[in-house]
């Protein structure tokens, strides 16, 4: 709440036991999460803001006679209406009843830094600055006089380290102070006179409307003279609405003939010349400042020959650990999993209990529980990268092959990279990328990257169709995935996301080394996360799966004469014109969306059959053409990825929208694919 | 900051690595989004810039501003008008 809007009510009776409310603001890559984490430790969860997709991670601590509860902003660059992420931290300071808002920045970057804070006073936060990395900025010859910076600005500022405990205690008192003494940031910030006068006229009228007084009336001024649109669309349902719009016409035009500038230009150029004036009065820098590490680095990890290579060999190991470790982790669940499917039966007999609980809950579970090493170790992985700075570079080095290929953002590329191990990881990876229809338009094309899951399938057949081109029909799988990936991309950017390039505006961070502590919570939450929601989802369709395979009574599980079975004689003609119109591939795929591998047990116990033997292959020669088999592989290949995969994405982009869009998306592709192989074949002469 | 103060002036993407410049205008060609975003960057007029890297395949290219680095694509990049000494 702005100290503006706290004026217009009464106070609140204060009571014994007392609670302040603050804020954590600034920039991306401040440190202010690692000022979270520190300040919170675990005492802390992450959810959403309500009915967005942008993350909420909010947190307590006791500090005297206080509880301090702490809400972790997203990082912005500005405050304006332009991204979610902005808008989500102009409500929380405008609507919320915070006390204070504690904003974070760097001190090596201050005046950047300063930007969004001239933003937060215009809106008269009651605000504390935390000035952060300080002995870096020493090391590198910038002396900052923070008692000259409080007084000039009006705000208390504090000198911190967010890693340790430097500043911590000055930092919890200096908020305890400003939630005593509240101060209206906006009062203090003074533009050059060639626009103070001409705000002030605006602020003037502004002010004879009294419903747009929740906000300071300056500030809906300076917003007006932006264009935005949200406070455009608030001033449109004012009485004086023609009065105020009628002045902002006027000023745009006094600006652009003046200074030949957008009234925009005119307000950043403001902003920027106050934080000028501002630092020119208190940091000294050195004459000659003296190469950083991070210039150092960068010259070897983004430089022209070598930059590529290196990318290459880290995402080389990402792959390596996170399925070359991750993979043998998932032996103990798989194994635990199968004692108890072992066990139950023998305990209960064989009834429709004991298949209840094998084949719905610890199938279910199961299900959930063997993703747990991946999505451990790649987020591990991931943090480290996001945390050091590697990832930005990352994305600088492949943007352009993303770009120009998919017109996607560099950031990309690792979620698509992930996806050839399993696509749940990459999904949940997409959240490095800013923009929303990105990450979208991602997890939309991971699913085309043949996961592993799906190798089991394509050895099966290859062993009974195609010995002499094992290695070249699985490769041509994989190729088929990534053509087929960019297709599908060119054809969605111009139907779901039609004119829409994101641009890439990117900091490129310094480089810094990643806290233990960080990482390690921003990898727990993550892993939590896909347990509690995923999980949830993952399990109701197990059992979902488990009625239809066991119903009507009596039948044998997942056998002809269930209704799964039954679906699947209805929908077998549906795949006649792909050459494999038979029941027993019908129920295959449909419990392949479940899961890929399940595909080949379906099959061996369909045919009665054990899954390794060669028996399998022989019976699947009864119904496949070495033809009909490679189309069957093709739309293994390109369908519905899993259930895990869905629900990854409901949870990701928090909407049943996308999973739905994804699942009509994928079955239309794998279908029109593998129909275009199979004619395509038979023209050649394949039969 | 006018363009007659400089002896040349060019398109921020020509920039050679390494050379600096200073902001003397932005053309938004209607894509008033990511001027917006670039303002809030740092990106006014009279700013300096330097041009610090090109990425290994051409393209984005890594610039130094308001003592930091940001990184863009040339055609981002070629709107913006600087001077150069």
């Amino acid at each position: 709440m702005t100290n503006y809007s706290k004026q217009l009510q009464h106070h609140e009776p204060s009571s014994g036991h007392e609670h302040i409310k603050i804020g954590l603001a600034g920039n991306p890559n401040v440190g202010k999460t690692t000022l979270f984490n520190h300040l919170t430790g675990l005492h802390q969860h992450v959810g959403n803001w309500p009915g967005k997709t942008v993350e909420k991670a909010e947190g307590h601590l006791k500090h005297g006679k206080y509880t301090i509860d702490i809400v972790d902003l997203p990082g912005n660059y500005a405050l304006s209406a332009h991204s979610i992420e902005e808008i989500v931290s102009r409500d929380f300071i405008v609507d919320e009843s915070s006390d204070v808002i504690v904003n974070v920045l760097d001190a090596n970057n201050l005046e950047r830094n300063l930007y969004l804070t001239t933003q937060m006073m215009e809106l008269g936060a009651n605000l504390v600055i935390a000035i952060n990395m300080n002995k870096f900025a020493k090391k590198r010859g910038y002396r900052i006089d923070m008692e000259k910076l409080s007084i000039l600005l009006g705000i208390p500022v504090v000198e911190i380290e967010a890693r340790d405990d430097v500043g911590r205690e000055e930092l919890l008192k200096a908020v305890e102070n400003a939630k005593k003494n509240p101060i209206d940031g906006s009062k203090k910030l003074v533009y050059g006179t060639e626009i103070q006068d001409h705000l002030l006229k605006l602020q003037n009228i502004v002010e004879e409307d009294e419903s747009l007084l929740d906000t300071p009336p300056s500030w809906t001024a300076i917003k007006l003279l932006e264009n935005d649109e949200v406070v455009k669309e608030k001033v449109e349902k004012s009485i004086i609405k023609d009065k105020v719009l009628k002045e902002v016409e006027k000023l745009n035009k006094h600006f652009h003939d003046v200074f030949n500038e957008s009234s925009e230009e005119v307000i950043a150029n403001n902003r920027y010349a106050f934080i000028d004036g501002l630092l020119n009065e208190v940091v000294t820098r050195p004459e000659v400042e003296a190469p950083t590490i991070t210039e150092k680095i960068d010259k070897i990890v983004i430089n022209r020959i070598l930059g590529l290579p290196i990318f290459l060999i880290i995402m080389w190991l990402i792959f390596q650990v996170t399925f070359a470790i991750g993979t043998p982790l998932q032996e103990p669940f798989e194994y635990i999993f199968s004692i108890g499917g072992d066990l139950v039966p023998k305990i209960l007999g064989e009834n429709i209990y004991s298949s209840f609980i094998v084949d719905g809950l610890i199938n279910g579970v199961g299900g959930v529980l063997v993703f747990i090493p991946l999505i451990f170790l790649m987020f591990l992985m991931i943090s480290v990268l996001e945390d050091s700075g590697y990832l930005a570079r990352a994305a600088f080095v492949m943007d352009r092959v993303m770009h120009k290929f998919v017109g996607l953002h560099g950031k990309s590329f690792i979620p698509m990279i992930l996806g050839f191990g399993c696509g749940v990881p990459g999904v949940m990876a997409t959240r490095t990328m800013e923009h929303e229809r990105d990450r979208i338009l991602t997890m939309l094309l991971i699913p085309f990257m043949s996961c592993t899951a799906r190798l089991p399938i394509y050895t099966l057949f290859v062993g009974a169709f195609f010995t002499a081109y094992q290695g070249e029909v699985i490769f041509s799988l994989y190729f088929l995935g990534v053509i087929v990936a960019i297709i599908v991309a060119t054809i969605l950017k111009r139907v779901l996301f039609k004119g829409i390039t994101t641009p890439f505006v990117m900091e490129l961070p310094t480089y810094k080394l990643p806290s233990l502590k960080g990482v390690l919570i921003h990898t727990w939450e993550k892993t939590y996360g896909f347990i509690r929601k995923a999980g949830t989802i993952i399990l109701a369709t197990s059992i979902i799966i488990w009625l239809l395979s066991s119903f009507p009574a009596g039948v044998e599980y997942g056998s002809h004469e269930s209704v799964i079975g039954q679906i699947g004689n209805v929908a077998t003609p549906i795949f006649a014109p792909l050459g494999f119109g038979y029941w027993q591939p019908t129920v295959a795929l449909i419990f392949g969306i479940v899961a890929k591998e399940v595909i080949v047990s379906t099959f061996s116990s369909l045919f009665g059959v054990v899954e390794d033997g060669s028996g399998i292959g022989l019976a699947l020669q009864g119904i496949f053409t070495p033809l009909t088999a490679f189309a069957f592989l093709v739309f293994v290949l390109l369908y519905v990825p899993c259930f895990s995969f869905l629900a990854t994405v409901k949870k990701e982009s928090n909407s049943w929208k996308w999973p739905l869009i994804l699942l009509s998306v994928t079955i239309i592709t794998a279908y029109t694919t593998s129909f275009i192989v199979y004619h395509l074949g038979l023209l050649i002469g394949f039969h | 900051m006018k363009k007659e103060e400089f002896n040349t002036t060019k398109s921020l993407n020509e920039l050679k690595t390494g050379e600096e410049g200073t902001i003397v205008s932005y053309n938004d060609n209607g894509e008033m989004k990511l001027k917006r975003h670039l303002l809030g960057m740092g990106f006014v007029k009279g700013a300096k810039i330097k041009l610090e890297k090109v990425a290994p395949l051409g393209d984005p290219i890594k610039l130094k501003i308001k003592g930091y680095s940001i990184s863009l694509r040339k055609n981002e990049a070629k709107n913006i008008e600087v001077g150069v000494n």
